[in-house]
């Protein structure tokens, strides 16, 4: 195997076994700021016990987040020495600023939080939960900062030696591209934290154990569904689609499946890229919808991938037009789930009606592959550049790290991983297994996380 | 603006040294203080609400250094890619091992979370302590400004050295004795009775240890590189630094015979931020010097981010500053005092 491949898969692997954590925290921590404050407004105690709940949940996830997290800052120097080198001047910026505006926040509240509710009043625990969701938040914004200036470089000028440097500090920040990116993963995240609770209320109520713990997680975690399911595709998911069909248009052609530029573009709904042949197989198409989501007219014409040299396609082709299809399909199931979930909120039948509460409790992984997706859509469809159309893939990693020590390590963080996630089934597990009324006394924990 | 930058990113792992110090110090301890549970959830719970705050100075120092200096970040981390990559295994390792063990009713889990505590703490002394030594040694730079260090080679400093030779082992046990000193002293502020009684009876053993290696070290800093004294001898005022060391190291002694642990740490504190002082002020105004070639070495105006980005970057960092420190403030206040098992913690 080469070199390039290695460090690409390396980093493919690390980042996205992170992020299956943090999706979850940044969303469950906005859902706890919204169960604290209901607890605060209707004084009803089970509000207080359901935030407690979850907060054993959201330190064990953002335990795993942060050890996960550490080896994506120093990454960037390891495994991608030259990128690092070059883009410092510009992305070094928002990276730092997370470290130093929203690490600190976090670590400082989340001991507050978990640690501090007996010692604080009651707003003031409110206040120590606010603070978390908003580190949680800010972080999310300057890691979207760093990668949209990678989607979309804008406010830099090259220098001599090749290198890049900021021009304009808020035009980084302000970048639209990160305002859209930031816009629709934020709202896959609180997707993410709605299904896990809806997922754990239904399992609650079908059980009848807990039942009015239960409930209370399906209506948040319904209304908190429905609202960020639409936002999701309307209108981040839409305006994040034409954004980059303006911008990286080769991205857009693959991810589509359209090989030759045509009128009236039709969505691909289904099918198999055959690269040589330049078609897609066994293909379930619907005519002109393409060119009128992209443009809003059937006739306009959209650009294929014939309009662009091979070395440019985004690799691997198939496994972009994959990713981006199960995260749109995924998308349009869970907005229409949690549409019925309302819908039947609404008429008070949602804790009674079992065929909605089944699906509910097994869709929980779903928004994790959606979002898992999502982000391989944008990276893989930013292919062949690590910086579009500035610097590419190639030209990017630690040429003297060889293809075996990237191996070596590779498998070590697979290895490292593996032991992790047993080791997180079993915790959650547990929390979800005893509930969310305490038991009888237990030797009581000594650290911010142990709850 | 560089030099600016060189301090303010040396302040940053000043302070993670000093702060996460203690923490990976209660782990090196752990084994032999830790005899009964209590003992242990005492000592884990000196540490609890803190440790992770310490670490961010880790991870912000990190992205302050690739944000400043993105030749110096790009090429040290890809030339001791592997020890680099172990330290992180060992960052993970220890994250688990402390909020896990406790979660878990089984003996041999605990037991097991305790051992893992224990060797993850002690390597990340270790390699941290060689880290800093293989920055003082040099390194094999080439022109490009990149470099790459397998683990070992011949244990010799010479010019084709590994990351570990026995000048960095060297500097690793200077780490590994003074991070577990370090921990000692911070333990004996926070604990009573008998755990602290044991505490205390360590810290003149390790004293002793320290002082002896403190004296190899910096006599051996000076034989692999003798050009560290340069500066100094252009400014004899810093002379001041290694006195401090000296100073502060007597303080520990001084104190912790006396029973006055707070003031013992305190010179603990002094000792380990001096001693960084005292590397930061033979290096500048180089980054990372080379073994072969005075001028391949990475100094701060070749490493330097362009001018709008750092002028930027001034406010908000003095700004993002303030409030770490106001942070720190608010939750070391919040968790003054010893620490005890009655307290209850959160939840169950």
């Amino acid at each position: 195997m080469d070199a390039l491949l290695l460090h690409r898969i390396h980093f493919a692997f690390t980042i996205t076994y992170h992020y299956l954590f943090p999706q979850l925290t940044m969303g469950l921590a906005l859902l706890i700021v919204i169960l604290k404050t209901i607890a605060i407004r209707t004084n009803n105690e089970r509000y207080n016990e359901a935030a407690r709940f979850w907060a054993r949940i959201f330190a064990i996830n953002f335990l795993v987040g942060v050890v996960t997290g550490i080896p994506m800052e120093f990454q960037f120097g390891t495994n991608w020495s030259r990128f690092a080198q070059v883009t410092g001047g510009v992305i070094g910026q928002p990276l730092a600023m997370e470290g130093v505006f929203s690490f600190f926040l976090e670590s400082a509240f989340l001991g507050l939080f978990l640690f501090g509710e007996r010692r604080l009043s009651k707003w003031q625990h409110w206040g120590a939960a606010f603070m978390v969701f908003l580190g949680s938040w800010i972080s999310g914004f300057f890691i979207i900062v760093t990668n949209a200036w990678m989607q979309h470089p804008v406010a830099y000028r090259v220098m001599p030696n090749g290198g890049f440097e900021l021009t304009s500090f808020w035009g980084l920040l302000t970048n639209p591209w990160a305002l859209i990116q930031y816009s629709h993963n934020m709202s896959g995240a609180v997707i993410t934290a709605s299904f896990v609770m809806c997922a754990v209320g239904a399992f609650y109520v079908l059980e009848n154990r807990f039942p009015e713990h239960g409930r209370i997680f399906l209506r948040i975690g319904v209304i908190a569904g429905v609202i960020s399911c639409v936002t999701q595709i309307f209108p981040t998911g839409d305006l994040h689609g034409r954004y980059m069909a303006k911008h990286q248009p080769a991205a857009t052609a693959a991810m589509e499946g359209l090989f030759t530029s045509t009128k009236g573009a039709p969505i691909v709904l289904m099918g198999q890229p055959d690269e040589q042949n330049k078609r897609i197989d066994n293909p379930l198409a619907v005519n002109k919808v393409l060119s009128f989501l992209i443009y809003g007219t059937t006739t306009a014409e959209v650009a294929g991938l014939d309009q662009f040299p091979p070395d440019q396609w985004p690799s691997p082709l198939p496994l972009l037009f994959y990713a981006y299809h199960i995260m749109a399909g995924l998308g349009t199931y869970f907005a229409a789930l949690m549409a019925l979930a309302a819908f039947l909120l609404w008429r008070g039948k949602l804790y009674t009606t079992h065929w909605i509460l089944w699906p509910l409790m097994l869709s929980f992984p779903l928004p994790y592959i959606a979002n898992t997706a999502g982000w391989m859509t944008a990276e893989i469809g930013r292919q062949p550049w690590v910086v579009y159309g500035l610097l590419r893939t190639s030209s990017g990693y630690s040429k003297y790290v060889s293809a075996g020590n990237t191996l070596f390590t590779l498998m070590g963080f697979m290895g490292l991983y593996t032991v992790l996630s047993i080791l997180f089934l079993i915790l959650v597990y547990r929390i979800v297994h005893r509930g969310p009324v305490a038991g009888p006394a237990e030797a009581s924990p000594q650290s911010a996380f142990t709850s | 603006m560089g030099s600016i930058w060189f301090w303010f990113v040396a302040a940053m792992l000043g302070a993670y040294v000093v702060l996460d110090g203690f923490d990976l110090g209660v782990g090196i301890l752990h084994p032999w203080l830790g005899r009964s549970e209590n003992d242990k959830q005492l000592l884990l719970r000196t540490i609890g609400p803190v440790w992770d705050g310490n670490e961010v100075w880790l991870i912000a120092g990190g992205g302050t250094l690739y944000f400043a200096f993105p030749l110096l970040y790009a090429s040290a981390f890809s030339g001791f890619y592997l020890a680099l990559m172990i330290v992180l295994w060992l960052l993970i390792m220890r994250g688990a091992s402390i909020e896990l063990r406790s979660l878990m009713h089984i003996g041999v889990w605990r037991a097991f979370f305790d051992g893992l505590f224990f060797v993850s703490s002690a390597l990340l002394a270790i390699f941290f302590g060689a880290a800093l030594a293989n920055v003082i040694r040099g390194v094999p730079l080439g022109a490009d400004g990149y470099f790459f260090l397998p683990l070992w080679t011949n244990w010799l400093p010479g010019t084709s050295p590994g990351i570990l030779d026995w000048y960095t082992v060297l500097g690793g046990l200077v780490a590994l004795v003074a991070l577990a000193l370090h921990g000692a002293l911070y333990v004996a502020v926070k604990t009573e009775g008998e755990l602290q009684q044991r505490v205390r009876s360590v810290v003149p053993r390790l004293w002793i240890v320290l002082f002896i290696l403190t004296g190899m070290d910096l006599f051996a800093s000076v034989n692999v590189r003798p050009d560290i004294l340069d500066n100094y001898k252009a400014f004899p005022v810093a002379f001041l630094v290694p006195a401090v060391v000296g100073i502060s190291l007597v303080g520990i002694f001084f104190f912790s015979r006396k029973n006055a642990d707070r003031n013992a740490f305190t010179c603990s504190c002094i000792y380990l931020a001096a001693m960084l002082v005292g590397a930061a002020t033979a290096l500048y105004p180089r980054l990372l010097p080379s073994t072969s070639n005075p001028s391949l070495d990475i100094t701060i105006q070749k490493a330097l981010s362009g001018p709008h980005a750092l002028r930027v970057g001034l406010v908000w960092w003095i700004f993002g500053m303030g409030l770490a420190v106001l942070y720190f403030v608010i939750v070391y206040r919040m968790f003054r005092g010893k620490v005890s098992l009655h307290e209850g913690g959160y939840g169950h």
